[in-house]
């Protein structure tokens, strides 16, 4: 039988919250934010930062490969594809494409579909049923057979695109939306907010939506690599963003010509651009949604 | 029959450590118990107090998280800690069954109750699949379930909770375990099936001469059951003995409470009598006896000093310094008392 | 479970209408529905004819009238290009896009599987590290441009396999592994965090406890309970597949309806993209309500009625 010493303390790491600790904590995703950083960057600055204009090219310096291959020269880095243009310059107009496009369709995506979750759950009744189906048909069509419909129909031009990817995609925050906000109806402030005798416009606008938004930010991060790559493949096939306007997708159709003569960097470099924004934009996407809402981190 | 102890555990201590390594949970505490063939043994103690993970433990079934960080586990005479895996493995099930508390939860919804029953058979016996079938009608007779060859086909859903658990029951003893580990199992139970259940438990227990170590929270389950208690409070375990004893004469304050504050018929207080205080954050235990924030009769030394395991002449153990007192002088020293 | 089956049945046919129903609502939507059903370089009398067809220039509902009862025969409409009945043109494309949707979600399903059980299993150690860098990889390349590469690798460089066209296996392999290489990721995701979730039942607690063998808790209770979503998803992803391979189907002149599709939007032809787009949503309705019967089929709760 043995007599215990006086039990030990057991010791915290005490955390100093700094301002910008959250950067320093070996989870944040240095290297996706960097590279996004960089993307922006580029897409902002491209008229200073493009050596050529990539709308239009010189015929004599047609499928010129990338300056460490043998015909490549300093002039064209990166390669030039089969109108003489220059492959970089392109790629970085490209990537204001993409991420204007990008932004701006899960941005409205996210407005349209939130709103329509936060009226259809909230009000119930005969509006839910009539969004909430609207919704489930809207799911059922593939998002990019449906984007395709839509822009044989309405013809394609940046906005145009913008528009109806945003139509396409919008149904998958409405269904999340709503189911929060179907709990959230529940709670003890709406029930307080609703005998104080508010307006039901003003319950969901000032008391529901706060609460909805961190769902909807991460549903945008999630989003945002799906709307990236709908837009390449529509621009791919022809019905994105029209020429002259450099797009990666449309990049990799006319680059599809020059492959099976092996004329390599007119597919590689695109895809590559696109591969790293959409793999930084998941990669943010994760990580912000571990810190907004540990629930949701099995998505 | 020798007089060695079926399973003896002696200052086990299991932890809980976190993913950083900084935050230490000691969930079990130095935990000296014993059981006999036979016999039943009561753990009780509130949701955290660190009688699920010591069943755990005992079967070392533990999380990822969890280590066992010291003591000795003797089943039988041999040290369970020494065992491998493989062996381990081959002792669950067949040498020491469990019972879990949610029966629903507990059995896989997408196999007949048969399948079910039938496989500890299967893997620890080599019963074959026509010999493990019929045993296993056999044990939901035992069970005293109704029309057991229609039932061995049926899922689980199809059953009430009583029968459930009866089914958990039958998988629990039907390797004739000398050791049945039950943790809080009729706590999911309606009132009246609980009666039955241990009815039947005891019956089995008769039969099979099976020791139980049953776990709850429920004081008056232990006084029908038990034929030895100990209370865990945690992590450790501050009283232990026959049940009689430390029913009409607890040393530990804290069993004192305990026991006040079931309700009788009988009372003539108007109010019912709670413990004062939160249960404690195990990860910064205080200094000094665990119970001490809460303790009615505490002192200086309790603060200061954890109280190791004391024998009082009366039996049994007690981890309290008013033990200690009691066996050195006749009159507790007291300097000052706490709250009541 | 006849209960369950009805209701669903019901359900599905209420989507199928509201489909047409948006269909129809998006042709008429820009106002003026004759130029697209009608071919480019139509005479006066052409254009006419369709006014009267179709019935632009009577009510709306009178519209989706004969909308409807074309649709109830089976006509889609014909083809410009083709100048034969888009239905035709759609069901002999259809079994190749079959073909392709099927064995790349055989692939898909071959390795995210067992992937994501492994990375379940070993959770926190570095075969689920390297699932879910896989993970990422496929939910990041867009799968026109691992057709792209891969053609660039074995068609070009390697010579070992046709790039594009159809006809032997040799054809199939790269288009297969290119539409099925995302949802291979998306599989491994769903099969790895459904395994983690079942192992960590109260189920699987007392099948360890029992004393069976890891190998049996993990292929006997947890495999067949952590399937259940991941089949699921397989079922609804299959015909997403057929829709989604548009893409590959054009990198690699895979003649199946993705391709058609192709062709419609490239050769203006209105009628091929309204028909795959019906059809495609149909698809998916029937799907989704197969997989649901199927469902509760094999699960025993819903089949005897919990």
């Amino acid at each position: 039988m043995t007599i215990t010493s006086p039990a030990d303390a057991v010791s915290f790491d005490v955390e100093r919250p700094a301002r910008f600790a959250f950067m320093r904590r070996g989870d944040f995703p240095l290297v996706p934010s960097l590279i996004f950083l960089v993307i922006a960057f580029v897409a902002v600055f491209a008229n200073v930062l493009a050596p050529h204009n990539p709308e239009i090219g010189s015929l004599t310096a047609r499928f010129k490969p990338p300056f460490w291959q043998t015909g490549g020269t300093a002039q064209y880095l990166l390669g030039t594809d089969q109108l003489g243009r220059d492959v970089l310059s392109r790629l970085i107009f490209g990537a204001r494409v993409s991420l204007v496009v990008g932004f701006t369709a899960v941005i409205f995506a996210g407005v349209l579909g939130t709103a329509l979750g936060i009226i259809s759950g909230y009000l119930g009744g005969w509006v839910d049923q009539v969004i909430m189906r609207l919704t489930d048909t809207w799911l059922a069509l593939p998002a990019l057979t449906f984007a395709i419909f839509l822009a044989a129909i309405v013809g394609p031009s940046m906005w145009n695109i913008v528009i109806i990817l945003g139509a396409v995609y919008w149904t998958r925050y409405a269904r999340v939306i709503r189911g929060e906000v179907l709990s959230l109806k529940e709670r003890e402030f709406v029930r307080l907010a609703i005998v104080a005798g508010c307006s039901k416009r003003t319950i969901m606008i000032r008391h529901i939506l706060p609460n909805v938004v961190n769902s909807a930010i991460v549903l945008g991060t999630l989003m945002l690599g799906v709307v990236i790559i709908a837009e390449a493949s529509l621009s791919f096939l022809g019905v994105g963003v029209p020429p002259p306007e450099p797009a990666w997708g449309l990049m990799l159709s006319d680059g599809k010509q020059g492959l099976m003569v092996g004329y390599w960097w007119l597919t590689v470099f695109p895809g590559c651009c696109i591969m790293l924004m959409v793999l930084s934009a998941n990669l943010l996407g994760d990580w912000l949604r571990v810190k907004l809402d540990p629930q949701l981190r099995q998505l | 029959m020798s007089n060695r102890p079926l399973l003896e555990l002696k200052n086990l201590s299991t932890h809980y450590v976190s993913a950083q390594g900084t935050r230490v949970v000691r969930a079990v505490d130095e935990v000296s118990l014993r059981i006999n063939a036979g016999e039943t043994l009561g753990i009780v103690g509130e949701s955290g107090s660190g009688k699920s993970t010591l069943a755990l433990t005992i079967l070392r079934i533990l999380p990822m998280a969890a280590q066992i960080v010291s003591g000795q586990m003797l089943f039988e005479g041999e040290d369970l800690l020494l065992k491998s895996d493989e062996e381990m493995r081959r002792v669950r099930g067949k040498r020491i069954a469990m019972i879990l508390q949610d029966p629903m939860a507990s059995l896989n919804p997408l196999f007949t109750i048969g399948d079910q029953v039938a496989e500890t058979l299967r893997v620890h016996e080599g019963a074959s699949r026509a010999s493990a079938w019929s045993r296993a009608v056999d044990l939901l007779k035992a069970v005293r379930i109704p029309s057991p060859d229609t039932r061995v086909t049926q899922f689980p859903h199809e059953m009430s909770g009583g029968m459930r658990q009866r089914i958990v029951g039958a998988i629990g003893i039907s390797c004739e375990p000398r050791l049945l580990i039950a943790d809080e199992p009729t706590t999911s139970l309606d009132l009246t099936i609980q009666a039955q259940y241990l009815a039947l438990l005891r019956d089995l227990q008769r039969e099979h001469g099976l020791a139980l170590i049953f776990i709850t929270h429920n004081l008056g389950i232990v006084a029908k059951m038990c034929d030895q208690l100990a209370v865990m409070y945690a992590g450790r375990v501050v009283e232990s003995g026959p049940v009689s004893q430390i029913f009409n004469s607890p040393t530990h304050p804290y069993t004192e409470a305990l026991l006040n504050s079931i309700p009788r018929m009988s009372d003539n207080r108007h109010r019912l009598t709670a413990i004062e205080g939160q249960p404690p954050d195990l990860s910064a235990l205080p200094p000094g006896c665990s119970f001490a924030p809460r303790c009615p009769q505490v002192f200086e030394r309790c603060r200061a000093q954890a109280p190791p395991e004391f024998k009082p002449l009366s039996g049994g153990a007690a981890r309290c310094w008013l033990a200690h007192a009691s066996r050195d002088n006749p009159a507790p020293l007291r300097v000052g008392s706490g709250a009541l | 479970m006849k209960q369950y089956i009805g209701r669903r049945v019901a359900y599905s046919l209420l989507s199928l209408f509201l489909l047409s129903l948006t269909i129809f609502f998006f042709v008429r939507v820009t106002g003026d529905p004759a130029a697209l059903l009608v071919e480019p370089g139509a005479s006066e009398a052409d254009i006419a004819a369709i006014h009267h067809q179709f019935g632009l220039d009577r009510p709306l509902w009178v519209q989706y009238g004969i909308f409807m009862s074309s649709l109830f025969h089976g006509d889609l409409g014909q083809s410009f290009y083709y100048r034969t009945p888009v239905m035709s043109l759609y069901l002999s494309r259809l079994p190749n896009s079959l073909i392709l949707a099927v064995v790349a979600m055989g692939f898909s399903l071959l390795i995210g599987i067992p992937s994501g059980i492994l990375a379940a299993v070993r959770v926190g150690r570095f075969w689920d590290s390297a699932g879910k860098t896989f993970a990422l990889l496929g939910l990041s390349l867009p799968s026109f441009w691992v057709g792209l590469v891969m053609i660039l690798f074995f068609s070009v460089y390697l010579r070992w396999l046709p790039s594009s066209g159809a006809g032997t296996p040799l054809h199939l392999i790269m288009p297969a592994f290119a539409l099925g290489w995302y949802f291979a990721a998306a599989h491994m995701r769903l099969t790895r965090s459904s395994m983690l979730e079942v192992l960590g039942s109260e189920y699987v607690k007392l099948a360890r406890i029992k004393g069976l063998p890891e190998s049996l808790v993990i292929a006997k209770h947890a495999f067949k309970n952590a399937l259940i979503p991941v089949l699921t998803l397989a079922g609804v992803n299959l015909v997403i597949m057929v829709n989604v391979a548009v893409v590959v189907e054009t990198v690699f002149a895979w003649p199946g309806i993705g391709r058609l599709l192709y062709e419609g939007i490239t050769f203006r032809d209105f009628p091929i993209v309204q028909g795959v787009v019906l059809m495609g949503g149909a698809m998916i309705v029937v799907v989704n309500l197969m997989v649901d019967i199927l469902y509760a089929v094999i699960d025993p709760r819903i089949r005897l009625g919990t």
